[in-house]
């Protein structure tokens, strides 16, 4: 049980850097495995998922809009099957995360996609949130008294 | 009435290919990219991810394009474009309190934890038209600072901590998350249901009911606790996969209105609240929505409503652009035939209108009023 929790904590946290990366960037990457034979299980297909918000932040759900989502599966020939989702209409990019989700879980890939593939882009993610904060942070104000002039 | 009327085919076909002219204007100026829209005019994709109540960028940037500007078109375009799609089902709520972000401020606590975070904003400009950004200006790369890894709470969650504000209302169990998209609205609306007619509703009219409400039309005395705006992660729980599956981040931004305390026999005053949530930097919408929730709040709240931002029925059936615009440019296309009876109706109000006239004022009826 604890294995799954852990496969799923691995495949979950894959998935939080691919949706955020490029379907070039991903291919790219994947250029460096040499892929075991798979197939599409479905073919990219492109739907909504309504996005929920809470009142006041913290309350109840409500339904604030709508987001273009794009989904795929592939199954590796060993078996193994990857879903991929990703907000957008990217079809490319929800196959490519799906054999990414599928590779994670085939202990003959798994940790050469982790170190191919995930950790870079989870780093190029890293440093480019790194950026974005430290503009924002620049735009914080500080606030000081006004010394009296005295004497 | 509507009858079908046949001809005029030419016309709109010539109409629609002088439109495509128009829209692409002076050919010897470099047409639009989509993605200059959508870095360059933002606010405006904001505004139609938003009304159009679809987060997709790029179909916003192409609905403007394809609108001419007009935004309301493009939220016409984009709510048209959604009902192509299926649904795959509803995201985990997004938790705000989580957000990356890129501005935060309260007008109610100068030294909010996690500080107060101005961002990219018009705020404390001059409003004074700037020629140097005519052609070719290079903007100087953003200042940095070292970025507090500290957290950044809601406001109203310090506030909340000691009971100076009601918490937000939590969901009943079992209850469903009510969709307008799905359901006929009925009235009274929950407040789920208010929201989400609020966040999909016109800037333009949630901006004149929030400030009617400010000049004394069901006034709530209203503090900005906090404006927030930057990047969310969105979860959805995919059945497939088994377990809620990241999707991307998106932007929103979110307000927290603090009002008027409210108090009772048997519970101590506190401050109550009024929320707006939307895609985008919407600062101004996400105002005026926290406004106006806080303003159809009146009937829960013991409050009388007697001005047009408390009365939800009004609220709601008018807040849609697309709605709006539907009927009131409806009356725009042929009525020939409402208008031939109408005509015919009145022709013969105004002939029975001259005989009768006439017969007051005919030589015998004048001799018979003397006598």
């Amino acid at each position: 049980m604890t294995q799954h929790n852990n496969q799923q904590a691995q495949r979950k946290a894959a998935m939080a850097v691919l949706a955020h990366a490029e379907a070039g960037e991903i291919a790219a990457r994947l250029r460096a495995l040499a892929l075991p034979a798979h197939q599409d299980l479905r073919a990219p297909e492109n739907g909504l998922v309504m996005l929920r918000g809470r009142v006041g932040g913290d309350g109840a759900p409500f339904n604030l809009g709508e987001a273009t989502v794009s989904r795929a599966a592939v199954r590796l020939a060993s078996g193994e099957v990857g879903f991929g989702y990703t907000l957008g209409r990217d079809g490319d990019k929800a196959r490519l995360i799906a054999l990414c989700d599928a590779l994670v879980q085939s202990s003959d890939f798994g940790a050469a996609v982790e170190r191919e593939i995930i950790a870079p882009l989870r780093e190029q993610l890293m440093v480019r949130r790194k950026q974005a904060a430290a503009e924002t942070a620049a735009t914080k104000v500080d606030f000081y008294t006004m010394v009296r002039g005295e004497g | 009435m509507y009858v079908a009327v046949k001809g005029g085919e030419r016309a709109i076909e010539n109409a629609h290919r002088l439109l495509a002219n128009a829209r692409r204007g002076d050919q010897g100026v470099p047409e639009l990219t989509l993605d200059q829209i959508s870095e360059q005019l933002g606010l405006a994709v904001d505004r139609v991810m938003s009304e159009g109540s679809l987060y997709d960028r790029e179909l916003a940037a192409l609905a403007i394009k394809q609108a001419r500007g007009d935004l309301i078109e493009a939220i016409f375009l984009v709510r048209a474009f959604r009902a192509t799609l299926p649904r795959f089902g509803a995201s985990e709520p997004v938790d705000s309190g989580a957000m990356r972000v890129q501005r935060r401020v309260s007008s109610t606590f100068k030294d909010i934890p996690g500080g107060q975070i101005l961002g990219p904003t018009f705020d404390y400009t001059h409003r004074l038209l700037d020629p140097s950004l005519a052609e070719g200006f290079v903007p100087e790369t953003p200042a940095t600072a070292e970025a507090s890894t500290a957290p950044t709470p809601r406001v109203t969650d310090i506030l909340g901590r000691d009971g100076l504000i009601e918490s937000s209302p939590q969901a009943e169990d079992g209850a469903g998350v009510g969709d307008l998209t799905r359901e006929p609205l009925n009235f009274p609306a929950d407040r789920d249901l208010r929201l989400q007619n609020l966040a999909r509703g016109d800037e333009g009219f949630l901006l004149a009911m929030g400030y009617s409400t400010q000049r004394g039309y069901g006034r709530n005395h209203p503090f900005a606790g906090e404006i927030r705006f930057g990047e969310v992660e969105v979860e959805f729980a995919a059945e497939d996969v088994g377990f809620a599956v990241p999707l991307g981040s998106i932007e929103l931004t979110e307000c927290q209105m603090v009002n008027q305390f409210k108090g009772s026999a048997t519970e101590a005053p506190c401050f109550t609240r009024g929320y707006g949530l939307a895609f985008g930097q919407s600062e101004r919408k996400t105002m005026s929505m926290a406004l106006v929730d806080r303003a159809l709040r009146a009937r829960e709240l013991g409050e009388e409503a007697l001005a047009p931002a408390q009365d939800e029925e009004f609220v709601m059936s008018h807040s849609d652009n697309v709605q709006a615009t539907g009927f009131v440019e409806h009356l725009k296309l042929p009525h020939y035939v409402d208008f031939q009876s109408e005509l015919g109706l009145l022709r013969k109000l105004r002939q029975e209108f001259s005989e009768a006239f006439a017969k007051a004022n005919a030589p015998d009826a004048m001799k018979e009023a003397a006598e």
